[in-house]
């Protein structure tokens, strides 16, 4: 056993453990952003038109069903071996999750607070931010959890087609130098970094919706 | 359009054509594979969950269990697996298992839970025993629910079920893992491109089966 920290990786992992937590937060965390900034007018069109949301249910859960490996491959010949290669699909899987989340949160908004608003001679716009977000927030905010960490663990698989996977490439680097050690620090941290990024959001949304902590606390 | 460049390369290739290496082999590997998980999922899952859905007990476990479903890297435990236990196709079954097991346990016990309790009381009522009314109220009201519980899982095994080649085995992943190591792009195109065609024909298969086996007084909801 040497007296080198666990943190200190060998040299032909190519990057430091910091440089993994990097990369891993920012290529699962922005696509998981990157996928609300799409789903929010999304589910938005899906509520007011509820004939669209059928048939968007089920575009996301076929692309959903699309292996991971597969897209990430399928981009290298447009995107190169990228984190753009990683980012996209992630994004598009965070969709299947969020897409429902907003229709959800969007439909949790009982009707006489649209119309106290109305009443209160809100417009369009002002109702949405000021009133239909925060009071949707809760739902909306246990799907973000939901994409945030498998966005996470989603992003190992990103180290089949190079060192793109995050603390993945720990899984595929331990293999082929057979060292266990490498392998159970990728699971060790990325499920700590997971837990970590979950504590995070729950406390972001206790302070977006402070109305919500006398009550009772939501999923 | 050079993906279709690609593909045509990769189907016209006589390697692939027969022998160890060639589609229907992998195909055949990919399937064996991903049932044999399925249904062991499904047979350690199902039970599980609709004793718990019928008894309305073990909400929280079943909800943590699907937390850590979502969060386990299944690369990650393949790998670590493969290094601690040996390359054997049994110690790569496990994770494809582990995997399946949550989405089952959380529809189905969300779908036996969410049956319409006039349903049960009223075969109670006719005097059913509590083993008649699982098996013939509580699931077939369920079923949609179970049916997509069982969906998501073999979904998932589909998709993980490639990286089996990550550890040495064999199915469609086969020729991601060894086009990526050999530079030989149209063979990573047609193993990408023929491992979401089966992914798309298992979502396929189970709308069919939703489509034959639930009740059509379900259907209207």
């Amino acid at each position: 056993m040497s007296a080198t920290s666990v943190f200190e990786l060998p040299s032909y992992v190519q990057s430091s453990y910091f440089g993994l937590v990097v990369t891993q937060l920012e290529v699962s965390l922005g696509a998981t952003l990157a996928g609300l900034v799409i789903s929010l007018p999304i589910g938005q069109l899906c509520s007011r038109l509820p004939k669209f949301y059928p048939p968007m249910l089920g575009l996301v859960t076929i692309i959903y069903s699309i292996p991971s490996i597969a897209l990430f491959v399928l981009l290298i010949d447009i995107t190169g071996e990228s984190e753009t290669t990683v980012f996209i699909p992630l994004t598009l899987y965070t969709l299947a999750i969020l897409v429902p989340g907003v229709v959800d949160g969007i439909r949790s908004v009982p009707r006489e607070v649209l119309d106290a608003a109305d009443g209160m001679g809100y417009g369009r716009i002002r109702r949405y931010f000021a009133v239909e977000l925060p009071v949707a927030t809760p739902t909306l905010m246990a799907a973000i959890r939901v994409a945030a960490v498998s966005s996470l663990s989603l992003m190992s698989i990103g180290s089949t087609i190079g060192n793109y996977g995050g603390f993945g490439d720990l899984f595929l680097l331990g293999l082929r130098f057979f060292d266990n050690r490498l392998i159970w620090l990728g699971l060790f941290s990325l499920l700590a970094l997971s837990v970590l990024c979950d504590l995070v959001l729950r406390w972001a949304q206790r302070l977006l919706t402070p109305w919500a902590r006398s009550r009772r606390s939501f999923g | 359009m050079s993906i279709f460049n690609y593909l045509r390369q990769f189907f016209d290739n006589p390697a692939y054509r027969s022998g160890y290496d060639s589609i229907w082999t992998r195909l055949a590997e990919h399937c064996e594979y991903s049932l044999v998980a399925l249904l062991i999922a499904a047979a350690i899952a199902l039970p599980l969950s609709i004793l718990s859905g019928h008894t309305g007990r073990g909400d929280g476990a079943i909800s943590a269990v699907a937390v850590i479903g979502r969060a386990m890297p299944s690369l990650g435990l393949l790998v670590l697996l493969a290094v601690e236990l040996g390359l054997s196709l049994s110690v790569t079954m496990i994770p494809l298992v582990l995997l399946g097991i949550p989405p089952i346990l959380l529809y189905t016990h969300a779908g036996i839970r969410a049956v319409d309790p006039a349903a049960v009381d009223a075969a109670r009522g006719l005097g059913m025993t509590p083993w008649q009314t699982v098996r013939k109220v509580e699931v077939p009201a369920a079923l949609p629910l179970i049916l997509a519980g069982l969906r998501a899982a073999a979904v998932q095994i589909v998709a993980t079920a490639t990286l089996a080649a990550v550890v040495s085995f064999g199915g469609l992943g086969r020729y991601i893992i060894d086009g990526l190591y050999q530079y030989d792009y149209p063979q990573v195109v047609g193993g990408a491109v023929l491992v979401a065609v089966l992914s798309l024909a298992t979502l396929l298969v189970f709308w069919l089966l939703d489509r034959l086996l639930v009740s059509p007084g379900l259907r209207s909801r």
